[in-house]
């Protein structure tokens, strides 16, 4: 039994990572806190269901283009609602409310339009054949998950290292006036950055969609709550530390379902929360201040 | 001659309302037809209409008929209240049918009680609603007589051991857990494990990877349908099969599971106080009266306010008068046979008996009677 909890511990913590991903690259890069992000992890996995259910496309056509479409909406909103906000003294906490209440704008509007109801994608759409080791399990879409958390993060952090697109983007988050005058186009960068943030929180959307069997508009408001642990323990920006804070809330909230009571799990979750803050306010992998991404 | 015509006006017009009184019997009811709620207030009006019209062919009290009021509370206690006190005071009604959900009953149960008119709530399963007081009936099952049967069709395919597991932040979900609880200590099942989950969860494989190594006969699941359905989908995932019973509460009992789940909910039981496939007498012309007239399925509301039109009906024809107090008195009696099966009430007005409760299974994604 250890050895499956351990594989749904790092599961679970897998999604968790997946999601804050996208959302600590957008705060380390804009300092912006923007919670329509939980919109675009939901329009991605909408936009995947409507390729598949009507569309009748194969999830390896759908995974990308739900992506791409994600990442499109993610441009078209942040430029709508970032610019105003990111040159205010205090971005953080302006951000936090103008999106907060855009996002749940975003949602009641897609609530409206689409119901409530959970849907799923069509059954069939990815094998439902489990590999099973020693008595552990691990399905299709489970095994997706792993081996896209682990893709999309290294393929972030070369991105941000070997790349001039990196360096710029780095340039920005350090010091965005002096970015702009060493020649980097800020709006540009600025648009590129929503678009990965959106595409990557598209793509998380479309793989929980599809592991969880659980697409609603709401979906991404129930894992911002989570998304926000994992992005200040893991360090605000830092994806690496969204990667390993991910996993570890995963595996503690699992091992104290199974091994100590079902109804705890979150109480040792946000406990961490409030520990972590106290001991190491900039989180375990942060940065003192300033520097992120 | 004059004094004649006169006699003959003055006799029209004393005459006229007694005989529109003599006429129809005033009744009303007080449903959700309007705003979130308002399929389950939509489909009780139906019900009842239906019944109404079967009634009135050959009327009550000698031939007179029934005028139902059904006035619309849009959800909202208040709205509720104040359309009970129009009946009474304006209409006049003799009996009230509803209102639809318990939150409403509660404050209408208490107006309609201390004016002494006999309140018949059809599809109001809260705790305590008969405690109002002793004009406050119900035909609506409570889940504490539904989930038992349920447990015994589970035992009879040799269920000794069974894990629960419910939602624990929300209360329909947590109370149909402490019945389910208490039903299956009282039936001599073994509880070996118990386990909750958030209803917004979607990550259930902690709690199933430890119910499975515990082995148990059987998971009985009280949340909504939702959720249930992403416990389902995700057992199977961790490699549960037909060796596992799954029984749903309440929650469970809705289509949309073989619509969320498919496959995945195939087995799964779940006791029901009505089934559209049920074979009681008057059951499948219910069910054809029904679909030609609003073309479309009646639902569990739809049978359940059906057969409460109808003894409502009786009860006033035995009454022998419009008096509330004599169709209080014949309602405490009555003995009925409708498509929800054998129905009486108990000294407390509840319903006596959980005999039509029928117990369902899903199949290929759809609920069939279980054999």
């Amino acid at each position: 039994m250890l050895a499956q909890q351990m594989v749904n511990g790092v599961l679970l913590g897998a999604t968790y990572a997946l999601f804050a991903l996208g959302f600590t690259l957008i705060f380390g890069v804009l300092r912006v806190i923007n919670l329509t992000y939980g919109f675009y992890f939901s329009a991605g996995a909408f936009i995947a269901l409507y390729l598949t259910r009507v569309l009748g496309l194969n999830i390896v056509l759908a995974l990308p283009l739900g992506t791409i479409a994600a990442g499109l909406v993610a441009v078209a909103m942040d430029s709508l609602l970032l610019p105003r906000l990111r040159h205010r003294r205090t971005a953080e906490l302006d951000s936090l409310m103008v999106t907060l209440g855009a996002v749940l704008a975003l949602y009641s509007i897609m609530t409206a339009w689409l119901g409530p109801d959970i849907r799923r994608f069509p059954p069939g759409t990815i094998s439902a054949d489990a590999l099973e080791i020693l008595g552990v399990r691990l399905t299709a879409a489970e095994g997706l998950i792993l081996l896209a958390s682990f893709v999309l993060v290294a393929a972030l952090m070369a991105l941000m290292k070997f790349t001039r697109l990196g360096l710029a983007i780095r340039a920005l988050a350090e010091k965005p006036d002096a970015a702009g005058l060493m020649g980097i186009n800020v709006p540009a960068t600025s648009r590129i950055v929503s678009f990965l943030s959106g595409a990557l929180a598209g793509a998380g959307g479309i793989l929980i969609g599809l592991n969880f069997n659980a697409i609603q508009p709401y979906m991404g408001e129930s894992m911002m709550l989570r998304g926000f642990v994992v992005i200040i323990v893991g360090g605000m920006g830092d994806s690496r530390g969204a990667l390993v804070a991910g996993l570890a809330l995963g595996i503690i909230e699992v091992l104290t379902a199974g091994y100590i009571d079902s109804g705890l799990k979150e109480t040792v979750a946000f406990a961490i929360l409030v520990v972590v803050l106290w001991t190491r306010p900039q989180g375990l992998f942060g940065r003192a201040v300033g520097q992120r991404a | 001659m004059k004094r004649r015509t006169l006699g003959l006006l003055a006799a029209a017009l004393f005459a006229t309302p007694v005989l529109a009184q003599a006429q129809s019997v005033p009744v009303g009811a007080i449903e959700i037809l309007s705003g979130p709620n308002a399929a389950y207030g939509i489909a009780i009006k139906a019900g009842l209409e239906l019944a109404l019209d079967e009634v009135n062919v050959k009327g009550v009290l000698g031939g007179r008929k029934i005028a139902l009021t059904v006035e619309d509370s849009a959800g909202s206690p208040d709205q509720a209240v104040n359309a009970a006190r129009k009946l009474i005071g304006r209409d006049k009604v003799v009996a009230i049918i509803g209102p639809t959900i318990s939150g409403e009953m509660f404050r209408v149960g208490p107006v309609t009680n201390e004016r002494k008119v006999p309140t018949l709530g059809t599809s109001t399963t809260a705790n305590g609603i008969t405690d109002i007081g002793p004009y406050i009936f119900r035909t609506s099952l409570p889940e504490s007589d539904v989930i038992p049967v349920t447990l015994k069709a589970a035992m009879a395919r040799g269920v000794k051991t069974i894990a629960l597991m419910y939602a624990n932040d929300d209360a329909f979900s947590k109370s149909g857990f402490d019945v389910m609880k208490a039903a299956a200590e009282k039936a001599g099942l073994k509880i070996i494990d118990i386990e909750s989950f958030g209803q917004k969860d979607s990550d259930f494989s902690a709690q199933l990877t430890k119910i499975k190594s515990l082995k148990p006969d059987a998971v009985g699941i009280s949340a909504l349908v939702e959720p249930t359905s992403g416990v389902l989908l995700q057992a199977r995932q961790l490699g549960f099969g037909q060796e596992t019973l799954f029984i749903g509460g309440n929650g469970a009992n809705s289509p949309k599971l073989g619509a969320i789940a498919g496959a995945a909910a195939d087995g799964l039981i779940v006791g029901s106080p009505w089934f559209i496939g049920k074979e009681t007498d008057g059951n499948p012309a219910f069910v054809a009266a029904f679909k030609a007239r609003y073309n479309k399925d009646p639902d569990q509301f739809a049978a359940q306010a059906y057969d409460a039109m109808k003894i409502m009906a009786i009860a006033i024809d035995k009454a022998g008068a419009v008096d509330s107090e004599k169709v209080t008195a014949a309602l405490a009696k009555t003995d009925f046979k409708g498509v929800m099966g054998p129905f009486q009430f108990t000294d407390h007005r509840d319903p006596a008996t959980a005999a039509g409760v029928v117990v369902l299974t899903m199949k290929d994604g759809k609920f069939v009677i279980l054999k």
